[in-house]
This record gives structure tokens, C-alpha cells and sequence, in this order.
């Protein structure tokens, strides 16, 4: 077989995806870990927030990779929601997904074009407001500004809302996408049982904490 | 024309080897001028276009279902037959050869019957060797259970889906020929008539399902492994779709056909429930390892059940009768198919049939639960005196080893048989007639070959449980080969045949014409009103039992059917499109003169052996009488234009190595 | 009982297509789905219509043959059985039913309700098979003994009655259950790992080449699978893909 179609192999499409996948998920334990902080300590973010932003290894070397694995995701997401609906060009009259399997295994596109948009708005909210800081305007480091920047950002309600609704489908979105990438990587023992278990908890304490942090900021102003 | 069995010389040991040893061979570049054309995909049509493209032949293939993985092999549940003795309980080749002879009640031809012994081993060895899970031990080596007819373990299995895995086996072998390109196949198509040239079999006639386009397809020698023709009865244990027109084809074009009134008849069927029923379905013969058949006692009881007044297991043990037991003390429940079915008939037509139609008898897992349960406690450490855990345990126990069967009766019954006991009823399910062939598996018309169920050769009068597997990769793996090789030998230099012979195009005119028929004929009444009376006739009076009265009532009847048929049958659509109606009115058409010859086969037969029971000639007991002195033979009937003037061949079946006496299972 | 079919008629492979309403009447809660169509068909031929077309033949669930989308489920609303096996005490007096093919690119529709998944086919024979001869020339079936376990799970996978209700149930039509038994069936045992390699990236490849759609492990094709065959398969075919792929 010629290496040409082992590149465009469907089960490789699907490793690849997974294992972006597992690694959004380790960049997403980082972010609400730092997050956390906020709620606890404003000092402990501001250094934090410090040291990522202006650590050279996470922002040339971290910073693009992960912005590679976030595109690679979605592109590799769209390609292959393209290619299966493909697959059935006739729909069914009557199709009762909700018979065999769940809501978020069924909805990833809708998940994940919700959280597409939400890292749109993210963006809009802190990373361009942060470039422009650093490299257009090219201010000074100020080690202390982080913590004001988020409570501010968390004053405006429908801002805040449109926050909580995006982390609850990144929970459905997890939820399915967390075991789903250990079978597509060829995982399915008692160590990936207890793995997807473990995912299942990610997905609903993750996207919790995201929830509550945002909350918090906006109730306590 | 004299019947030549072509049994070679010597004592029957010897046979096989001396003829594979002494027979023609074709060279391997040769093979490659040579095509093979194979109807049929089962067991025996699988594996026989596995093989032969293996050693080199062009092989066509065609099969009506939509993948060859879907013929009716695949339904056979318990089991394959094999003389490996692994168990180590006294099994031979000779025990093999002697139990299918004896089980066939004496009907079957030596010769054949002992080189199916001699090869069944390899089958195994060959079917593992493919990657066919067969069932294994703790140790990793292969288990075996217990059939009906034989006091040896020797039967490998699959769970309940054992057709399914040795079919899946040949399917495989065949996907790699064709992925080479030696097997070329064609689904979806049916053969309608068989062209001979210069008297040799060169080739068919197919239509092609999908587009209705009928085909010529040319070959050197063409096979036959189109299964058997239990759909005659309408309601049988076959498929929907199988049938016989093949066979019945090349039988109209001069090849003989043998015994057809050799049927047999399964014990344990599950009940027709009305008149809605389509097809019946069987419950592996392996659950009489542990399941006890019974009937109540007293005809009170069965009243009372047929009323729902009482329940099965509302009846104490001196309450039920388990008649095949008493009966029959040293085989119990583990006697033969028709030994079973007659038993079973005879008690429900006394009236101790416990469904509403009175048409059932119990099939029983308590005491099998119990047994396990008691015996799994024991090893667990646990109370054996506690007669729920007991239940519990010995429940999974009957799980494991029959549970794909207890659901699939769940579903159709809607009553749990861990609970309640299977009602069962005989049903047709296996045809041990078939096209007339010799030693080397060829019928009357040279180049055309019958194997597996299509033929008739190996089982005589009643072919033992797992013996159908073994009978029909026997023939396509290891038998065939060596024939056909045989028989292909002098066309070496032959060369492609034209499919533009007036052989050819006069076999098409005449399918055509009969399609046109059909659909030009603008009746009254579909094609299964046909085929249903035909197998209520069949049922009726060719059934279990047959008198004198009833067949001669029935060929009368299934003459008159077929007059009406061909006058009010009604076929919708059009002739080149995917038309299932013509489909099966084309296979009704063969059934209807078929039955007819059914009949009279059974009516020149005056005596009862195996799957044939005549009313007349039993004995005081009610079992089979043989009358070994007049009919210790093959009736091989010719076509001449009607069923009513097929003339009778006699092949006579010489025993050299096997007394004749009366089959006894007490 | 009185229905009524909401039924997919299609005349052959060009023609476009439609849902048919068809009322019924007098079905018993004990005849099988397939016996309904039986009694609807034979009502029609006697009204001068066309039957409805559609695939079955063992009428016990092992054949495979039999396929439709029934109320938006393959096989219908019943687990572990075929539509062959579906029996109409499933429905109540009144219900409306949808019939429709099994529908993927990879299965177009033939006639009716009969689709062609000789895909399915074209997938065995770029390697669903040992590569063994047939002579019979092979060792004594037990000389390998094979772990219990591993001849089981080997046996689970084999039991795939090639339907299609994976693909007509997945969302995506993705034939990685089928495709994974296969591969799986041969994986485990001995005499299969000689070629595993090739075995899986041919496989892979030609259902690749046939358009079906890529697995989301939403797990509905092990739901509706009359045989129950599990999603391990596919993570083992996953697994035995990216061995294979990384050995080149």
C-alpha cells in the first residue's frame, strides 16, 4: 500500500484528532489550575499570569504548538464531519439517534463550534488585548495588572453568561471526547475504563471550576 | 442406461487412496485453460471454488443471495462431525463409517460413506488452520459434545453458530481466490437451465437478479451446490430463498435423480403458531444433550395444558412421560432425527400435544440446571442443598452453552425456556435425496457434478446431526478436486468454449420464454398461494407418515396444482428489473413437479427406512421395517417430459463390510 | 392490530424515491416483522400493485441477509435481533412505522427496501482471510492450543453476520465495527498474527476506497448489532492499524 494512502488513512484522521484531542485537555487542566488561583490568591495569579506571559519557552515555543493543536482540531474536526456526511448522502425520513447514543457523542460539531466561537470572543478578550500590550504597543512589563484585567472582563453579565453556556458544552464536548480518544488510539482494557472514568470527572470538574471562577468574579465586584 | 457407481476395486479401506493414486492429473499450467463454473456457495460450493481456484482452475461462481457468505449453511447450529478421537472414547474412522451407514438406516452407499469418514479429521485440521474459533477446553485444545446416533463424543463446534463459522472459513478461502482474481463472482444470480454440448455439461444459463438480464456463461464442467429441497413443504427449516431449481434443472436435461422421498424430519422445531407462519425454526439438535422430552402422562394433564389450565411445570415427575427414554433406554433423548420426530408424532397425534394446536411436545432443562447447579456448587464450595443458588448457577451454566438458542426461542415463543420448558415439533429440515451422482460425485450427465446436500450420496435414508457440515466440506475441499481433475483431464487442449453455440442460444431461448410466461400470464392468485398448498399437500400426505391412499391422493393432487398454477398465477412487474415474485415463481414451477416425484418415489417404496415412514410396514413397536430383499437400493429416477413418466433406475446397494440388521436404539 | 407504514418505495438504483403510506390491518402480535410485510405484499399483488422489495432469506438471524431501518432504528426498536427475528408484539395496535432502507454511500439502494453492500464483500477480500491452502495438507487442529480467553473473544467477533446495521446505524456510516470484528477475529489468534499486518492496512484501506464514514466512537453500532459484537473490536483494530502503519 502506498504511503500516500496511509496519510489519508481514516483511522490515522482519527488518532490524530485524538491525540490533539488529549493534549487540548492537558493545556485545559493548566488554564483552570491558574484560573483557580485567582479565587484564592490575587498575588499567586499575578505571578503566574506573569511568568506565562512573559516566559520565552512557553510563549515561543508552548504558544505555538498549542495554537497548532487548537487549529489542527477544529480543521481535522471540520474535514471529517465533511467526509461522514458524505458517507449518507440521503438521510434518513426517520433517525432516532437518541436510541444508541448520547447527546454529546452525537453533537461534537455543535460542541465544538461552540467552543470555536467562545475561543473567538476569548480571543477577543484577552490574547489580542494582550499581543497588542506587548508586542505593538510594546508596554512594559507590569507584573501586577492580571488580576484587575479578569475581574474586569467578568463585570458585564450577558459576557459572563456567554462564558458559563460555552463551558458547559466544552463538559459534553470532554465528555464524549475523553474516552472517545483512548478507543481511537486502541485503548480499551481496565486501565481505559478507569481512565474514561477519570475523563468523565474531568469533564463535568473542569468545566465546574471554569463556571464558578467566572461566577465568582462577576458576583464579586 | 445401466447406472455405473464407479466404485473403485479393493477392500474399503484402500479405495480412496488407491483411486486418488491411480486417477488423472492435470498439470498446474493446464488448470489455467480450464474453467469451472459453481452454483451455489455453501459448504460444499464454497469450498469447492476455494479449492479448485487454489489448484489453478478459472472458477465462476454464482449464488442468488447478495455475498456467498449468506447461504443456508450458515444456519446449521450444533455441530461437525469428525473422527479424531480426541476424546479418546473408542472413535474411528470405521466407528464414523458404521454410525452413518447404521443411522442411515442401510440406505447409504458404502464406498462414499467411508471415504466421508476418512477425510472428515482434516476438515478440522483445515477449518483451524483458517481461523474457524472452533470451541476449545481450559487447556487450549478443541472440545467436543455428544450427537444424536452415536455414543462417541466427535462433535467440534462453534457455540450454536457452528454453520456460520466453517461457512465463514470457505467464505474466506474463497475472498482470497477472488482477491487473486481466480474465483470470479457472481452474486445475485440464478441459474435456470444447464447447456450441454455433445453431450458433456458446458455451461448455464443465469439471470442476473438485479437487471433481469439472463446471461450465458461457458464452461468445462459445471457443479452443483444448490443445497437441498426442503422448501417443498413450504414451511421447513430452510431458508426463504432456497430451493431447487438447479438441481431440478439439470435433472430435466438427463441427470438422475435419487431417492427423493428421503426427508428428514427435525424433533426439535420450534411450533407453527398460525396461519401467518413463514418459515420454522430449529432448535439445535445439541440441546437434547441436556434437555429431557416429555409429554404428560395422563391425557387429562394434556388437556388441561392445552386449555391453560395447568401449567408444565404444575406436573410432578410420575406425572410426565418421557417417552423417548422409556422407549428407548440405552440413546434416551439422544436417538436419531427420525427416530425422535416419529416418537414425538406419534404421542401428540394420541393427544398428548401440549400447545393449542396439540402439535407440541416439552423439552425440558430443569433436571440439566439442577445438575450443573449442584455440580458448580460443589466446586464453588458453596450450598448444594440451596435450590435457588442451585437454579442460579446451573442457569448460567445452560447459558453458556445454549444461550444465542434460549433467545432466539425467547423471541420468537415470548416464553423464558430457563424457566418454562421449550415446546418443540418436528419440522422438515434436511433433504438426504438428491441428484444421482458416482463415486467421483458426477451425475448422469457427464461434466456436471453434484455436491454437499444437492447430491445424494452419503447419508441413505436419514443423515445423522453434524454429519450435513461434514458431508458438505468433505466434498468441496477434498473430494471434488481429485474428480474433477479426473474428469477435465482429456479437455486440456480444448480451449475457451463460445457461449455462441446453438446449444447456447436455444437454452435461452426457452428461460426467456418461460419468464415471459409468467409475466404475461396475468392470474388470479400470487406465487406463495401456490406454494403453500403445495406444502400443505406435502405435509399432509407426504409427511411424516405416508400410506399407499395418501400419496397416491397427493401425486394426483400436486398434478392438478401445478395444471392450475401455470393457468392463475399472477406475477407483478416486469421481466428486466429486480423482481422478486419471478423469482420465486420460477423455483415454484420446479417444486410442483418436483413434489409430484417426491410422491411417487415414496409410493414405490413399500417399506419404512429412516426419513421415509410408510404406515404400512412397521413393526409391532411402530418402528421402521426395512425390507432389505427388495429394496436394498438407490431408485434413480429419468426425466421424460412429466413427474407421472420418470422412469426408475435401480442402483443396488452391496454391503461388503457391514451387516444388515433391523436399527435398534434400545 | 391496524398500523399504519409510512414505507420507502424506489423503483430501481436511477430512480429518485418516496415514502409510501400503506394502512394495514389484522396483524397478530405473533408474526414477525418480516410475515407483516408478508401479509402487505400478498394484499397488494391481489390489488394489481407492486410488493414491496426487501432482502431476507434465513428468517432466524443468522444469514444476514434481512437489513431496514425501522422507526429510525436498524433492525428496529428490539436489541440483539434481526429484523427476521423482530416480532410485532414490539408495536402497539395504532402505532405508524417507518420503513426505510439501510442508508449509506456505500450501500446504494437497489430496489424498495434492498440495498447492495457487496462493500462489505470487496473489504473481505483485500484480506479478511489466513492465507492457507485448502489441500488439507496442515497440521493436527491441536497442535496449537489457543488460550480460552483469546479462542472466545475470537468466536465473539466471528459471530458478525455481515448486516450492515453498524454502518445504517452510525451516524457517520462507519464500518469500523464490521471491519474490526474481522480484523479482530483473525488478530487473536495464532494462526492470524502471521499476516495481521498487511491484513489490517488492506482492510482499512479498500472500506476506505468504498466511502464509508470515519468512526466517533459514539458506540450506537454496538447497541444495535443483533450479535452484540463489542467496540473492543475497533479499538483493537486501532491498535493493530497503528502497529501496522509505524512497522511501514
Amino acid at each position: 500500500m502506498a504511503q500516500s494512502a496511509l496519510l489519508n488513512a481514516s483511522i490515522l484522521k482519527k488518532v490524530a484528532m485524538a491525540l490533539s484531542g488529549i493534549f487540548l485537555i492537558t493545556f485545559l487542566a493548566l488554564h483552570v489550575t491558574l484560573n483557580f488561583i485567582s479565587i484564592i490568591s490575587e498575588d499567586v495569579f499575578n505571578t503566574a499570569s506573569h511568568f506565562m506571559g512573559y516566559n520565552p519557552l512557553i510563549q515561543f515555543v508552548m504558544q505555538p504548538i498549542l495554537a497548532f493543536g487548537v487549529i489542527f482540531h477544529f480543521i481535522m474536526g471540520f474535514i471529517l464531519t465533511a467526509q461522514n456526511r458524505a458517507a449518507r448522502p440521503i438521510a434518513y425520513a426517520n433517525y432516532n439517534g437518541a436510541a444508541n447514543a448520547s447527546w454529546s457523542s452525537r453533537n461534537m460539531i455543535i460542541s465544538g463550534l461552540v467552543i470555536l466561537a467562545f475561543l473567538g470572543l476569548h480571543f477577543y478578550d484577552f490574547w489580542f488585548p494582550e499581543v497588542a500590550y506587548k508586542y505593538i504597543a510594546g508596554t512594559e512589563p507590569d507584573a501586577t495588572r492580571y488580576y484587575g484585567e479578569l475581574v474586569h472582563k467578568f463585570h458585564d453579565p450577558i459576557r459572563t453568561g456567554l462564558y458559563c453556556i460555552s463551558f458547559i458544552l466544552l463538559g459534553f464536548h470532554l465528555w464524549h471526547g475523553f474516552a472517545s480518544s483512548l478507543q481511537s488510539v486502541g485503548m480499551h482494557n481496565k486501565y481505559s475504563r478507569f481512565l474514561a472514568k477519570v475523563g468523565y470527572w474531568f469533564a463535568v470538574v473542569v468545566p465546574a471550576a471554569f463556571v464558578i471562577i467566572a461566577l465568582f468574579h462577576h458576583f464579586n465586584q | 442406461m445401466a447406472l455405473d457407481s464407479k466404485i473403485p476395486n479393493g477392500p474399503i479401506a484402500d479405495k480412496w487412496t488407491n483411486y486418488k493414486d491411480h486417477i488423472n492429473l492435470v498439470n498446474p499450467a493446464n488448470k489455467r485453460n480450464l474453467d469451472i463454473i459453481i452454483v451455489g456457495t455453501g459448504l460444499a460450493g464454497g469450498s469447492a471454488a476455494a479449492t479448485l481456484a487454489e489448484l489453478g482452475y478459472n472458477v465462476k461462481a454464482f449464488c442468488f443471495q447478495d455475498s456467498p457468505r449468506r447461504a443456508h449453511s450458515i444456519a446449521a447450529q450444533g455441530g461437525i462431525n469428525a473422527a479424531k478421537n480426541y476424546k479418546g472414547d473408542g472413535d474411528s474412522v470405521y466407528r464414523l463409517f458404521y454410525d452413518t451407514v447404521k443411522g442411515g438406516d442401510y440406505r447409504a452407499r458404502e464406498a462414499n460413506v467411508h471415504r466421508l469418514a476418512e477425510v472428515s479429521a482434516n476438515i478440522i485440521d483445515q477449518c483451524v488452520a483458517q481461523g474457524v474459533p472452533l470451541a476449545r477446553e481450559y487447556g487450549g485444545l478443541l472440545d467436543n459434545r455428544s450427537f444424536g446416533g452415536t455414543l462417541v463424543s466427535r462433535t467440534f463446534y462453534a457455540q450454536g453458530q457452528t454453520g456460520q463459522q466453517l461457512l465463514l472459513g470457505a467464505y474466506s478461502a474463497m475472498n482470497r481466490q477472488i482477491g487473486r482474481g481466480k474465483v470470479k463472482m457472481y452474486n445475485r444470480h440464478e441459474m435456470l437451465d444447464l447447456v450441454i454440448v455433445d453431450g458433456k455439461a458446458r455451461g448455464i444459463i443465469a439471470r442476473n437478479l438485479i437487471t433481469g438480464e439472463i446471461e450465458r456463461h461457458s464452461a468445462h464442467a459445471v457443479v452443483i451446490g444448490s443445497g437441498g429441497y426442503g422448501n417443498v413443504f413450504f414451511l421447513s427449516t430452510n431458508a426463504m430463498g432456497s430451493n431447487a431449481t438447479a438441481a431440478w434443472k439439470i435433472h430435466k436435461k438427463g441427470a438422475f435423480f435419487a431417492n427423493p422421498c428421503y426427508t428428514q424430519i427435525h424433533p426439535t422445531c420450534i411450533p407453527v403458531s398460525g396461519d401467518h407462519q413463514s418459515k420454522l425454526t430449529l432448535m439445535s439438535e445439541s440441546l437434547r444433550n441436556d434437555g429431557r422430552i416429555w409429554v404428560p402422562a395422563k391425557l387429562e394433564d394434556a388437556q388441561a395444558i392445552r386449555e391453560g389450565k395447568k401449567k408444565a411445570t404444575d406436573l410432578s415427575e410420575e406425572e410426565r412421560d418421557y417417552f423417548l427414554e422409556r422407549r428407548y433406554p440405552a440413546f434416551g433423548n439422544l436417538v436419531p432425527r427420525d427416530v425422535a420426530s416419529r416418537a414425538a408424532k406419534e404421542r401428540c397425534d394420541a393427544g398428548f400435544g401440549v400447545n393449542k394446536t396439540g402439535e407440541a411436545v416439552y423439552l425440558d432443562f430443569a433436571a440439566a440446571i439442577k445438575r450443573y447447579g449442584t455440580e458448580a456448587a460443589y466446586v464453588k464450595g458453596l450450598d448444594a442443598n440451596d435450590a435457588a443458588l442451585v437454579t442460579k448457577l446451573g442457569t448460567e451454566i445452560v447459558k453458556s452453552k445454549y444461550g444465542n438458542l434460549f433467545q432466539m426461542y425467547l423471541k420468537i415463543v415470548d416464553e423464558d425456556p430457563y424457566v418454562t420448558p421449550m415446546m418443540i415439533y418436528p419440522a422438515v429440515h434436511y433433504t438426504m435425496g438428491g441428484t444421482w451422482v458416482d463415486y467421483n460425485l458426477m451425475t448422469t450427465i457427464p461434466g456436471c457434478f453434484s455436491i454437499g446436500e444437492s447430491n445424494f450420496s452419503d447419508h441413505g435414508a436419514n443423515r445423522l446431526g453434524a454429519s450435513a457440515l461434514m458431508q458438505g466440506l468433505a466434498d468441496g475441499y477434498f473430494v471434488l478436486p481429485y474428480t474433477i481433475g479426473d474428469y477435465l483431464a482429456p479437455d486440456i487442449k480444448m480451449g475457451p468454449i463460445s457461449t455462441d453455440l446453438p446449444e447456447f442460444v436455444e437454452a435461452e431461448k426457452n428461460v426467456k420464454e418461460l419468464i415471459d410466461k409468467f409475466i404475461n400470464n396475468k392470474g388470479t392468485h400470487s406465487v406463495d398461494h401456490f406454494h403453500k398448498k403445495l406444502g400443505k399437500i406435502m405435509w399432509d400426505k407426504v409427511g411424516m407418515a405416508r400410506n399407499e391412499k395418501g400419496l397416491n391422493e397427493a401425486i394426483e393432487e400436486i398434478a392438478a396444482l401445478r395444471e392450475e398454477f401455470y393457468k392463475d398465477v399472477k406475477v407483478p412487474g416486469t421481466a428486466n428489473e429486480f423482481n422478486q415474485e419471478l423469482e420465486k415463481a420460477i423455483r415454484v414451477a420446479d417444486f410442483l413437479e418436483l413434489g409430484e416425484l417426491f410422491a411417487k418415489d415414496a409410493l414405490h417404496r413399500n417399506e419404512s427406512c429412516g426419513g421415509h415412514f410408510r404406515e404400512e410396514y412397521q413393526t409391532e413397536e411402530g418402528e421402521a421395517l426395512r425390507d432389505d430383499e427388495n429394496f436394498a437400493y438407490v431408485a434413480a429416477w429419468e426425466y421424460k417430459g412429466k413427474p407421472s413418466d420418470a422412469v426408475l433406475h435401480k442402483e443396488p446397494l452391496v454391503y461388503e463390510n457391514i451387516k444388515l440388521v433391523q436399527r435398534s436404539y434400545k | 392490530m391496524k398500523l399504519t407504514l409510512k414505507i420507502w418505495r424506489q423503483k430501481n438504483a436511477q430512480d429518485k424515491g418516496g415514502i409510501v403510506d400503506y394502512p394495514i390491518d389484522g396483524i397478530e402480535p405473533d408474526m414477525s416483522f418480516l410475515e407483516m410485510l408478508d401479509v402487505l405484499n400478498e394484499k397488494l399483488i391481489n390489488k394489481g400493485e407492486e410488493p414491496v422489495a426487501f432482502d431476507h432469506d434465513c428468517r432466524e438471524g443468522i444469514c444476514g441477509m434481512c437489513s431496514l431501518f425501522i422507526n429510525g432504528e436498524a433492525h428496529g426498536p428490539d436489541r440483539g435481533v434481526t429484523t427476521c427475528q423482530l416480532h410485532m408484539r414490539m408495536f402497539k395496535d395504532g402505532d405508524t412505522i417507518f420503513i426505510e432502507p439501510f442508508r449509506a454511500k456505500a450501500f446504494p439502494v437497489i430496489k424498495d427496501l434492498v440495498v447492495d453492500r457487496s462493500s462489505f464483500d470487496r473489504i473481505q477480500h483485500a484480506g479478511g482471510f489466513i492465507s492457507v491452502n485448502t489441500s488439507g495438507n496442515t497440521i493436527d487442529a491441536n497442535t496449537i492450543p489457543i488460550n480460552k480467553a483469546d479462542a472466545d473473544k475470537s468466536f465473539d467477533a466471528a459471530a458478525c453476520i455481515g448486516c450492515g446495521a453498524c454502518v445504517a446505524t452510525c451516524k457517520n456510516s462507519s464500518a469500523m465495527l464490521f471491519v474490526g470484528a474481522k480484523v479482530s477475529q483473525y488478530a487473536l489468534l495464532p494462526q492470524g498474527k502471521v499476516e495481521a499486518t498487511e491484513r489490517v492496512l488492506n482492510m482499512v484501506h479498500q472500506m476506505d476506497l468504498e466511502g464509508f464514514g470515519n468512526c466517533t466512537n459514539t458506540g450506537a453500532c454496538e447497541v444495535e448489532c443483533p450479535k452484540g459484537i463489542s467496540l473492543e473490536n475497533i479499538a483493537r483494530m486501532n491498535r493493530e492499524y497503528l502497529a501496522a502503519s509505524l512497522k511501514g
